[in-house]
């Protein structure tokens, strides 16, 4: 069911602003839409349905290479017209408004909030690397969301070591708890989403995700 | 919580999954894509990806078998074996890679581990240390497939690779390596006791009880493990069913 393509000919576009594995996410998608293209210009952003924000390395680096390209504020526009963009990992923390790692650096502050080193008292291993579980923070928000999974259990693959911390309740759209330490995984308003956690990399129920996405177009 | 990540390491050579013993004696073990997509669907949480002769030979990466392989992998896939530029890596993400183990390339050029940490982010960065012991509680860096010493000392190559900026280590034992009698637990721990960073144990898995005394008793943050896989001792998923009937958090 999961191999099913029958979500229309809307088009897909993932954004290169540097270095990424690009691969990844665009097999990922290819599972559910043959309409998914990679661009690095603003044409092929406005020629979109709805973007995905991929993204590895350092804060300043991500926002400096959406600048290279001319993307910055062709994102913010794309957003606010309403059609669906999912971040992911680093493109889920540049949706925020600024990030503290290496220096203060302005995001694109389409989700009120920052990003932060996880806190000292965290006995564990920096960066956080592994599979761990997400939940809603409250039972029922996940209900039309791109995280609506029937009630299951789902556990997904991090690889961070600074968290996302939005400035109003309302757009946590999931927890997960590291070393007992509670940390919010994925945030929302309307049509943005951002995960932490990488779910083209999360075996099925990552692709649940990420078919949910491609269901919105 | 921290879940132990259970992985699979696949040796290639040519075309081939091969199984080396102690380095040497390569037996065929299988086609990659259909180990590394059985052990996808079996619950594996990554896959380990060594090309075990690109670093040997000087020779280049296969990027096209690389890519054929990861196309229906959904977990996280490093790949390593003659990693050599900011391009080879590169070209390994644009193919199906999401993390890089370099060894050989580091020991000649340790700044190479802060170039790659700084592009590409410590997380992409797997510092693969295949060690030897030469004396009690000693181990020597090699390099090239186990191949070629080094007269560096494992463990203070690996407090450098941190140091530079990797974000893993992944420790494999050269005389435990294919003969399935146990990690070298002083090895792991050696590592393990200090490094603020995750471990990836690898050599010398053989049954149940090795894996959950490398994890328990030397503290691995992962387990990697091929023979057992390979040759059927048990499966991924046999596995992690055991270890968290042990009380070891996994991902079931």
């Amino acid at each position: 069911m999961l191999d099913s393509k029958n979500m229309g000919n809307h088009r897909i576009a993932i954004i290169d602003y540097g270095l990424s594995n690009l691969y990844s996410i665009s097999k990922a998608l290819g599972r559910f839409t043959d309409n998914v293209f990679i661009t690095d210009e603003l044409s092929g952003l406005n020629s979109a349905d709805a973007v995905v924000l991929p993204g590895v390395g350092a804060f300043e680096e991500g926002m400096k290479g959406l600048e290279a390209r001319g993307l910055t504020e062709g994102i913010k526009k794309f957003a606010i017209s309403g059609r669906p963009i999912l971040g992911i990992c680093l493109g889920a923390q540049l949706l925020l408004s600024k990030g503290y790692e290496f220096g203060v650096f302005d995001g694109l502050d389409l989700i009120k909030g920052e990003v932060v080193k996880f806190p000292e008292a965290v006995k564990e291993k920096i960066p956080h690397i592994g599979w761990n579980e997400i939940y809603p923070p409250e039972s029922g928000q996940w209900n039309k969301t791109i995280f609506d999974f029937s009630g299951k259990k789902a556990n997904m693959y991090f690889i961070h070591s600074y968290i996302m911390k939005p400035e109003k309740s309302e757009n946590i759209l999931a927890l997960t708890s590291y070393a007992g330490f509670e940390f919010c995984s994925a945030i929302r308003q309307k049509n943005i989403y951002g995960c932490q956690f990488h779910p083209e990399k999360s075996a099925e129920q990552g692709l649940g995700i990420i078919k949910n996405f491609v269901g919105l177009v | 919580m921290k879940n132990i990540r259970v992985i699979p390491l696949l040796h290639i050579k040519g075309p081939n999954v091969v199984k080396p013993v102690q380095t040497e004696a390569l037996r065929i073990v299988g086609d990659p894509k259909e180990l590394a997509e059985k052990y996808y669907q079996d619950g594996a949480d990554e896959i380990i990806y060594l090309d075990i002769v690109a670093s040997l030979y000087q020779r280049s990466f296969d990027f096209d078998l690389l890519k054929s392989v990861s196309r229906d992998i959904f977990v996280p896939f490093t790949v390593g074996g003659g990693i050599r530029t900011i391009q080879d890596i590169k070209n390994a993400l644009r193919v199906g890679a999401d993390k890089v183990a370099v060894n050989t390339h580091a020991i000649k050029n340790p700044d190479f581990l802060k170039e790659a940490a700084r592009v590409f982010g410590s997380q992409c960065v797997v510092l693969f240390v295949e060690a030897k012991k030469i004396e009690e509680g000693k181990w020597e860096a090699y390099t090239d497939g186990g191949r070629e010493k080094t007269g560096l000392d494992a463990v203070e190559w690996a407090k450098r690779g941190v140091d530079l900026g990797v974000g893993e280590i992944l420790i494999t034992s050269i005389d435990r390596d294919g003969t399935q009698k146990g990690y070298e637990s002083e090895l792991v721990s050696a590592i393990t006791s200090w490094a603020p960073i995750s471990v990836i144990a690898h050599g010398g898995a053989g049954d149940f009880q090795t894996a959950e005394d490398v994890i328990l008793r030397n503290k691995a943050d992962a387990i990697a493990l091929s023979s057992s896989f390979h040759y059927k001792n048990f499966s991924v998923k046999e596995l992690k069913e055991r270890l968290f009937s042990k009380g070891i958090d996994v991902r079931l």
